[in-house]
């Protein structure tokens, strides 16, 4: 057995207790039936989507890596929250003071699960939201257009999170 | 005092869940009004969820479990359909709104409505070779 | 959990699911449609929510005083609801090339 089929069994075997772990949390219960039909639909799961999982997934099972998820999910929720009072003032506003269009900043990070979260982030956080994704290109509506700098963009944009994602993703 | 927090986050959820709303319904044009509703919506029922949740601390973990699941989940996919149905309206070619003051996008549309013409042309030439050839056997 | 304070919230989410109906009845195009869709589709999660608190008869044989099985409906009204928004999107993006 040489070491790719080898790390493509870990793989398996990791996506299997994934879905059963998941499974159990749905179900509450340690029934008999309850785990066999886990188990099975578990191995089913893990047969059929192991193959399409994006490369580079292995290294998301290091606990260092957690620990720098643990400290981006307070991060993320700070911006949110602002996100959400900024954007509600504006609705409430009876002027409704918004200054939206499209615009392109780039990237640094390089790998598809890095750059989907990136592209979440950026939907979740004030006033922007990812409509395509183009190799290192960002395309984003901007509700309030502040800088027609672009390096300024590129930093308050995508600027914030891209440090960690890189420790956590890459 | 767990239930004091869970009502406060309720509240706050519903709050942001109205403005989320009402945003839908005032801002001018498709990718403002994704916006508004994917923002203050997703984060309104983020937070309506893990109000509920926190009701379930000790005792009905089930209940916690699930609300908590299900916020992560709601988290993850939100922007990914908001994301999805902007790029198709731009796509499709919905305009931006006239206050709109910039628009980096109209290149790249281009290019991808381009490939799905190519695609179409594919698709086309393949079946007319299809139909010569059952013509030549006929 | 007071079940005033789940009234009051399900009017709240009523009065939001309306300002969602009057986006899908009123939207110029099809995607103002399918963004306000998949917001009513969001705050139906809020409802799963509210009736999962909402206290059980005293006379049912549940021993949890939570309907907590409607937060089962909710994960599944989220996957749904996702899978929805993301086929609206894939059809609208192939329905017209010149506008």
């Amino acid at each position: 057995m040489n070491g790719s089929s080898q790390r493509k069994l870990a793989r398996l075997l990791m996506l299997f207790l994934m879905s059963f772990a998941l499974w159990e949390l749905l179900f509450w219960s340690l029934n008999f039936w309850v785990v066999l039909v886990g188990i099975l639909l578990s191995f089913f799961v893990a047969i059929g989507i192991g193959p399409r999982l994006p490369a580079g997934i292995e290294k998301l099972f290091n606990p260092v890596r957690w620990l720098y998820l643990v400290i981006y999910i307070p991060y993320f929720f700070y911006y949110c929250v602002r996100a959400n009072l900024d954007v509600a003032i504006r609705v409430i506003h009876p002027d409704v003071p918004i200054r939206p269009g499209i615009v392109k900043v780039h990237t640094s990070l390089e790998s598809d699960l890095a750059k989907a979260f990136l592209a979440n982030s950026i939907t979740l956080t004030p006033g922007t939201l990812t409509i395509d994704i183009d190799g290192q290109d960002l395309y984003i509506h901007w509700i309030n257009i502040q800088t027609d700098d672009y390096q300024k963009r590129c930093d308050e944009i995508v600027g914030r999170f891209e440090p960690l994602l890189r420790r956590i993703f890459e | 005092m767990l239930e004091t927090i869970a009502l406060w986050l309720f509240g706050i959820g519903l709050a942001f869940d109205v403005l989320g709303c009402i945003g839908l319904v005032r801002l001018p044009d498709v990718y403002n009004r994704a916006q508004a509703s994917t923002k203050c919506v997703t984060l309104g029922t983020t937070m309506i969820l893990v109000a509920t949740g926190l009701f379930g601390v000790g005792g009905n973990w089930p209940l916690f479990i699930k609300s908590i699941l299900c916020a992560v989940f709601l988290l993850m996919t939100a922007p990914v359909g908001a994301h999805a149905i902007c790029r198709s309206a731009y796509v499709s070619g919905v305009k931006l709104a006239d206050v709109s003051v910039e628009d980096a996008f109209t290149q790249r549309a281009r290019t991808i409505r381009a490939e799905h013409r190519q695609r179409a042309d594919e698709i086309e030439k393949n079946l007319r070779e299809v139909e010569k050839s059952e013509e030549a056997e006929a | 959990m007071s079940p005033t304070f789940l009234e009051v919230a399900m009017y709240v989410l009523i009065f939001s699911s309306l300002l969602c109906l009057d986006r899908i009845g009123r939207g110029p195009t099809a995607p103002d449609r399918a963004i306000a869709i998949d917001t009513l589709g969001t705050i139906m999660i809020g409802f799963c929510c509210i009736m999962a608190l909402w206290p059980t008869p005293t006379d049912s044989p549940s021993a949890s005083p939570f309907m907590d099985y409607y937060m089962t409906v909710a994960i599944a009204w989220a996957i749904i609801s996702f899978i929805g928004s993301l086929a609206l999107a894939k059809y609208l993006e192939g329905r017209c090339y010149d506008a």
